[in-house]
């Protein structure tokens, strides 16, 4: 691999984009391809530029043309949004980090928010559903809300049920969260959009710590990446 | 000064690659480019390797980034890219094999 080749990658990963590294499997040559790539690369077929761009978008890494090539997707870190600086955050944003998510802390209080509770992870101080507006939540973006407090977890799954963020967690208990539920569908979702919402977050493995807690949530939205989440607690308004 | 495993900042194959080789040392990397039955790392995943035999990453639970390492010296030398296959181990030979079960097949180059 040349350093070019690698400083690309290195490039389009910090950009937050989706780029192919093609590599001739009997000689090593190296192509980089980027989702919206309109180059004409000459050497690949339209038909292997196809199957490049459909890997691309399955984020699906292999051999193509009779093995002839070997296309690796290079696809931007998956995301997570955590709304509440509170003390279940501060296990749940490294623990994530670990797990190679970009974990982004949202909180309007500045005393909860402060670069000492949460090294190394990024803070925004804003209300949480100007936020979520901020940060966008694609595909591959899991948001959190684990403030309690209606006034902020509220306004935060308002605007995360309009996008497609692949998990969608809030923290507080069966009650707490059927009351949720209840606030939410005044405000005009459906059951089906509701549904969305895990309540209460995480895996029921008898969580009791902060840490503890962070573990449930980040495995069960381990399972949800992998399409294994079984809704199996789901709490009717 | 020998840098320590982070989990949380250091865990990247192609980072740590980038860095080894702008500090002057030869690196090679190897990637999973095929799989059958139950192999223990995906495609696509990456184990880099450098000439003081320093690894970072992963290309298998561990059962064969030994023998990998040894061919990427060779890669490290002659510039050619290798590819290499890994079946299943048998217990009575004294070769290298996955005790899954499964097969890998891995892509060797240079950093030039």
């Amino acid at each position: 691999m040349k350093k070019e080749i690698l400083d690309i990658i290195l490039t389009s990963r910090s950009n937050k984009q989706t780029l192919a590294v093609i590599t001739r499997v009997a000689d090593g040559m190296q192509w980089a391809m980027l989702e919206n790539d309109s180059e004409n690369h000459k050497v690949f077929s339209p038909l292997e530029i196809d199957t490049i761009k459909k890997s691309m978008r399955d984020n699906k890494s292999g051999l193509i043309s009779d093995e002839k090539f070997f296309a690796h997707i290079y696809t931007p870190p998956l995301r997570l949004i955590i709304i509440g600086a509170v003390h279940i955050a501060q296990f749940l944003a490294p623990m994530a980090k670990v797990a190679g998510f970009d974990v982004t802390v949202v909180d309007p209080r500045s005393s909860f928010a402060t670069p000492s509770r949460f090294p190394e992870i990024s803070l925004l101080d804003e209300w949480p559903d100007d936020g979520i507006l901020k940060l966008k939540p694609d595909t591959r973006t899991a948001v959190v809300t684990l403030t309690h407090d209606p006034k902020l977890d509220d306004p935060a799954l308002v605007e995360t049920l309009k996008t497609p963020a692949f998990y969608i967690a809030s923290l507080g208990g069966t009650r707490t969260h059927g009351k949720r539920l209840e606030r939410l569908k005044s405000e005009g979702f459906d059951e089906k959009e509701l549904l969305r919402i895990n309540g209460p977050a995480g895996l029921d493995i008898g969580s009791v710590s902060p840490s503890e807690i962070a573990i449930s949530i980040l495995a069960e939205l381990t399972a949800a990446l992998h399409g294994r989440l079984v809704k199996s607690k789901n709490v009717s308004a | 000064m020998e840098e320590k495993f982070d989990a949380k900042s250091n865990d990247d194959v192609l980072t740590t690659v980038f860095d080894w080789t702008k500090k002057g040392h030869k690196a090679a990397l190897a990637t999973v480019i095929d799989t059958w039955g139950s192999s223990p790392r995906p495609i696509g995943s990456q184990l880099g390797i450098n000439d003081k035999g320093e690894l970072i990453g992963s290309v298998s639970g561990g059962c064969i980034e030994g023998a990998v390492a040894k061919e990427a010296f060779k890669v490290m030398e002659l510039g050619t890219p290798r590819t290499l296959e890994f079946g299943v181990s048998n217990e009575d030979a004294w070769e290298v094999g996955l005790a899954c079960g499964g097969s890998v097949r891995v892509f060797v180059e240079r950093i030039d």
